[in-house]
C-alpha cells in the first residue's frame, strides 16, 4: 500500500477567541484568552457562568436561507469552519476529485441544543409533536453531510465520537486514509455546540467546571471551561499541493491512540504516555525533535498532573527542555472540536513561530514542573508538534506534526 | 451531630454504594470503603436529594471520610437550602 507525506492546505475555525483563523491566531498568539459569560443559555441558575462561546457568531449571516432550519449550531460552526479551509485550500473539485476525497469529523454531542428543545416542547410545554427535523439535526454526523452535500465530495464520509477525543480521532483517521492512498484529499475535523441547559447540568453534578476561568498547570486551578465551535482542515498528500501550488500549513507527521483500560474518568500515565509514544513512531519522529506540545491541559485537577507524567514517561530528560500550552486556558474545552481547534493551533504555531501560551496562569504546581509557557508568547521555531487529546473512558489520541519549511 | 443525620447519610451511602450499612461508620474513609472520585460526586447527588439541598463544589472537595462529610452536611441542612438551591426543573 502506498505511504505518502500528508500536508494541510487549508484551515478553519470558529472559536471563542475568533471566527475564522486570521481573528484566532491574533488571539492565540498573544495569549488573550475569550472566557466570559455565556449568552447563548441562560446560566443563572448554574453554580457556573462563564464559557468559551463563539462571540459574535451570526447563523443568518452565514445560511440566509431555509437552510438554517436544517442545521444545529454543531452543524452550523463545522459548515462555516469548512467552507473557510475549503475556501483557503483553492481547491479545485472535478467528479473524478469529489469521488476520491473524504469527509471526517468528530462530535461528543452531535446536535444536543436541537434535541433539548425538543424535551423542553415535550415534557415542560406538553405539547404532543416535536419539530420534525429533531433526527435529522441532531445525529452526531449532520456536521459530516452538510459538508459532503455543499462540497459535492462524495468518498468516505463518517463521524468518530470519542468524547473529548472525537476529532482528533477523525483527523488521524482521515490522515491515514490519504496517506495510504484509500483516498486523494480529506476535509477533517469536528465541532460541538455544548451550551444546553440538560447538558450544562450534568457538567455541574460532575463537579468539574471552574466557577471563574481556566486555569491549566496552576496550582490554582479549579477545573475546565466548556467552549464551543470547529476546527476544519484540508489535507492532502505532499506532491499533489507542490504540483498544484499551494499554501502548505504543515505536514501530520503520525497519528497514535489507546485505551487506558481502566476508568470511566480517571486518567493514567501509561494511556496518555503509549498513545504519544506511537504518534512519535507513526510520524518517525524522535523524542527530541518535539520542541511543542499543545496540550489537553483541562485545568481539572486530575489531567493536568498526569499528563505532566505522561509527557516525562515519553520524553525522559527531553521534557525538560520541550514546551507545552494548553491553549483552553483561551478558547474553553470544546469538547469534541477540542482536537480540531488545538490541531489548527498547532499548525499555525508551526507556521508561524510563535508558541502561544498558557493563559490565567498564576501559582507554580509542583505536579506539573514542566516549561507551560505561562501568559507569555514565546517566539520559537520548532521541527516538530504534538496535539494531545484524552477523553473520559480513557480514550487517548494525538497527533504529531512536522513543519514544512517549503 | 446529630444520629439522625449519621443514620441517613450512612443509609445513602450504603444504598448508592451497594454495600451493608454495617459495615459504615463515622469513622469510616472513603478509600477503605472503595468510594473514588466518580462514587464521590453520585454520593454528593444522592445527599442532594435525600436532604434537598444543593452542595456547593467547594464543600464537597477533599472529603475523605463519613465524619467529614456529616460535619460539611450538618449546616447546611439546618441553614435551610444552600448556594442558591433552585427550584426543581422539569
Amino acid at each position: 500500500m502506498a505511504s505518502r507525506r500528508v500536508v494541510v492546505t487549508g484551515v478553519g475555525v470558529v472559536s471563542a477567541i475568533g471566527l475564522g483563523q486570521n481573528a484566532f491566531w491574533d488571539a492565540l498568539s498573544a495569549g488573550r484568552p475569550g472566557i466570559g459569560p455565556v449568552t447563548v443559555a441562560d446560566m443563572s441558575p448554574l453554580r457556573f457562568r462563564n464559557g468559551g462561546e463563539a462571540w459574535g457568531f451570526d447563523p443568518a449571516a452565514h445560511f440566509p436561507g431555509k437552510e438554517i432550519d436544517f442545521l444545529d449550531r454543531f452543524a452550523q460552526f463545522a459548515l462555516v469552519a469548512a467552507r473557510e479551509a475549503v475556501r483557503d485550500a483553492a481547491i479545485e473539485f472535478t467528479p473524478e476529485l469529489r469521488e476520491r476525497s473524504a469527509v471526517v469529523t468528530g462530535s461528543c454531542l452531535g446536535g444536543k441544543m436541537t434535541e433539548e428543545e425538543g424535551y423542553v416542547n415535550l415534557y415542560l410545554l406538553k405539547k404532543p409533536r416535536v419539530n420534525p427535523l429533531t433526527i435529522a439535526r441532531s445525529m452526531s454526523n449532520a456536521g459530516a453531510s452538510h459538508i459532503s452535500i455543499e462540497t459535492g465530495i462524495s468518498g468516505p464520509t463518517f463521524t468518530l465520537s470519542t468524547a473529548c477525543s472525537s476529532s482528533n480521532h477523525a483527523i488521524g483517521q482521515a490522515f491515514w486514509l490519504v496517506r495510504n492512498g484509500a483516498v486523494e484529499m480529506a476535509i477533517a475535523g469536528g465541532s460541538e455546540a455544548p451550551f444546553a441547559m440538560g447538558h450544562l447540568r450534568a457538567w455541574e453534578a460532575m463537579r468539574v467546571v471552574a466557577p471563574d476561568t481556566c486555569r491549566p498547570f496552576s496550582k490554582d486551578r479549579r477545573g475546565m471551561i466548556l467552549g464551543e465551535g470547529a476546527g476544519i482542515m484540508v489535507m492532502e498528500p505532499l506532491e499533489r499541493a507542490l504540483a498544484r501550488g499551494a499554501k502548505i500549513y504543515g505536514e501530520i507527521a503520525g497519528f497514535g491512540m489507546s485505551s487506558d483500560a481502566h476508568h470511566l474518568t480517571q486518567p493514567t500515565i501509561e494511556g496518555p504516555a503509549r498513545a504519544m509514544r506511537m504518534a512519535l513512531d507513526d510520524g518517525g519522529i524522535a523524542p527530541g525533535q518535539t520542541g511543542y506540545i499543545n496540550a489537553h491541559g483541562t485545568a481539572t485537577p486530575a489531567n493536568d498532573p498526569t499528563e505532566i507524567g505522561a509527557i516525562r514517561s515519553v520524553f525522559g530528560p527531553h521534557a525538560e527542555r520541550l514546551a507545552l500550552s494548553s491553549t483552553k486556558s483561551m478558547h474553553g474545552h470544546a469538547l469534541g472540536a477540542a482536537g480540531a481547534i488545538e490541531a489548527v493551533a498547532t499548525l499555525l504555531t508551526l507556521r508561524n513561530g510563535v508558541l502561544p501560551p498558557t493563559a490565567n496562569y498564576s501559582e507554580p504546581d509542583p505536579r506539573c514542573d514542566l516549561d507551560v509557557i505561562p501568559n507569555t508568547p514565546r517566539p520559537a521555531v520548532v521541527e516538530c508538534a504534538l496535539s494531545n487529546s484524552f477523553a473520559f473512558g480513557g480514550l487517548n489520541a494525538v497527533l504529531a506534526f512536522r513543519r514544512w519549511d517549503g | 451531630m446529630s444520629d439522625e443525620l449519621i443514620q441517613r447519610v450512612i443509609a445513602v451511602i450504603a444504598a448508592t454504594q451497594k454495600i451493608p450499612a454495617e459495615k459504615i461508620t463515622l469513622d469510616s474513609t472513603f478509600e477503605e470503603l472503595g468510594i473514588d472520585s466518580l462514587d464521590g460526586i453520585n454520593i454528593l447527588f444522592a445527599l442532594e436529594n435525600e436532604f434537598n439541598i444543593s452542595i456547593p463544589d467547594e464543600g464537597a472537595q477533599g472529603l475523605r471520610g463519613i465524619r467529614q462529610m456529616v460535619d460539611a452536611l450538618e449546616p447546611l441542612i439546618s441553614g435551610g437550602p444552600a448556594d442558591g438551591a433552585a427550584p426543581a426543573q422539569a
